[in-house]
């Protein structure tokens, strides 16, 4: 029996897709099965970020309305095996599906995968609704910016009065050289605000906007920061324990600092 | 001149506390506004301890959450109650 996953953030532009695009692939690496549900309704990208986008039929409204059976619209990822999407309509309403028939889509998906990943669209209204209806678990991605700290915080709220209770924060786009600054607030800082358990840690990464260029996940480049903590995350995921890497670690770094000037402990 | 504590990000004018205290302030709020059950479960609660003091009328109490300015741009937030009392009770009578 597998597990339900909504990706969720409040506002938008956060790094949902991304991140539920890397984690999917990363579990699939390790031989999991995993199905990448784009709940985006009308505003898919879940398909063009893992560069499946010529090779949908069907979506997940044709599933639903029973259109098509569901192993029909499932996009298989040929580059890791055990990867699938299903896509998003692109033409129609966030209406065109209820919460009831997401619930009956994740229990049907949930007999055939280890691992589904709901990728949730911006906003708390219907489309935020469907997307959390049938997960059992919940990743709240943020950035470390006031708004989308603050839109976190939200849907945080609303996650619980769905009964998902202990979402797990992921923070992306961190950027080191500013936390070193005291100009982006860090994991500690972050976290407190939230007061949830943190999951990982991605730092803003280029490698990101190149990869997606191309339609891959960057788990698959060599060397990025952003794929490292991506495949941490999909580790932690599976229940191993995972430290943080140490680069996107504030306190070590200042540690490291501190350490190099003489000060605090050794 | 090297400023360590601007280096060290620990300086509390820094612009990320700058955006932490705004954060946490903004969030007592919006927490509170979410639900408002919050507020009826904290007035219940206050009735419950001071109706063996004083005597009031439960629908003329007022709660909320308001903010309160310390010092220029220094603000905080603030829980307000407003119950105005009829009566003080007797109190110390069945103590002895
Ligand atoms: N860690 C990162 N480093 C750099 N760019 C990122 C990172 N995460 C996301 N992005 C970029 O931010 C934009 C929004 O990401 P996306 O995953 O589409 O967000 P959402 O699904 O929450 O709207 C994209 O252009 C993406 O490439
Ligand atoms: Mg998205």
């Amino acid at each position: 029996m597998g597990e339900v996953y909504v990706v969720t953030s409040g506002k938008g532009g956060v790094g949902k897709t991304t991140t539920t695009a890397n984690i999917g692939a990363a579990l699939a690496m390790e031989g999991n099965s995993v199905v990448l549900l784009d709940a985006d309704i009308g505003l898919r990208n879940l398909d063009v970020v893992l560069g499946l986008e010529n090779r949908i039929v069907y979506d997940l409204i044709d599933v639903v309305e029973g259109a098509c059976r569901l192993k029909q619209a499932l996009v298989k990822d040929k580059r890791f095996d055990g990867l699938f999407l299903l896509p998003a309509a692109q033409t129609r309403d966030k209406d065109a599906v209820s919460p009831k028939q997401m619930q009956d889509l994740c229990n049907e998906l949930k007999e055939q995968f280890d691992y589904i990943l709901i990728d949730c669209p911006a906003g708390i209204e219907q489309g935020f609704k469907n997307a959390v209806a049938g997960a059992d678990k919940a990743i709240v991605v943020t950035i470390p910016e006031v708004s989308a700290v603050r839109d976190a915080d939200r849907i945080i709220g609303l996650l619980a009065s769905n009964d998902l209770h202990y979402p797990e924060l992921v923070i992306n786009r961190l950027r080191i050289d500013m936390v070193k600054r005291g100009d982006m607030m860090n994991i500690e800082d972050t976290m407190d605000i939230l007061g949830i358990d943190l999951l990982g840690v991605v730092p803003d990464d280029e490698n990101i906007v190149i990869s997606t260029n191309r339609g891959e996940p960057v788990i698959a480049t060599r060397n990025s920061l952003a794929g490292k903590a991506f495949i941490n995350i999909a580790k932690r995921i599976q229940g191993f324990d995972v430290p943080t890497m140490d680069l996107d670690e504030d306190s070590s770094i200042v540690d490291k600092l501190k350490r190099l000037f003489g000060i605090g402990k050794k | 001149m090297f400023d360590f504590f601007r280096f060290f990000g620990k300086e509390e004018s820094s612009s990320k506390n700058i955006a932490k205290e705004r954060l946490k302030l903004v969030l007592i709020h919006d927490r509170a506004n979410v639900s408002p059950k919050f507020l009826d479960i904290i007035k219940g609660d206050i009735i419950k301890v001071i109706s063996d003091y004083l005597e009031f009328d439960v629908d003329e109490i007022d709660i909320r959450i308001t903010k309160v300015q310390n010092g220029e741009s220094d603000y905080s937030s603030a829980l307000v109650a407003n119950i105005p009392i009829k009566k003080m009770k007797k109190i110390g009578k069945n103590s002895g």
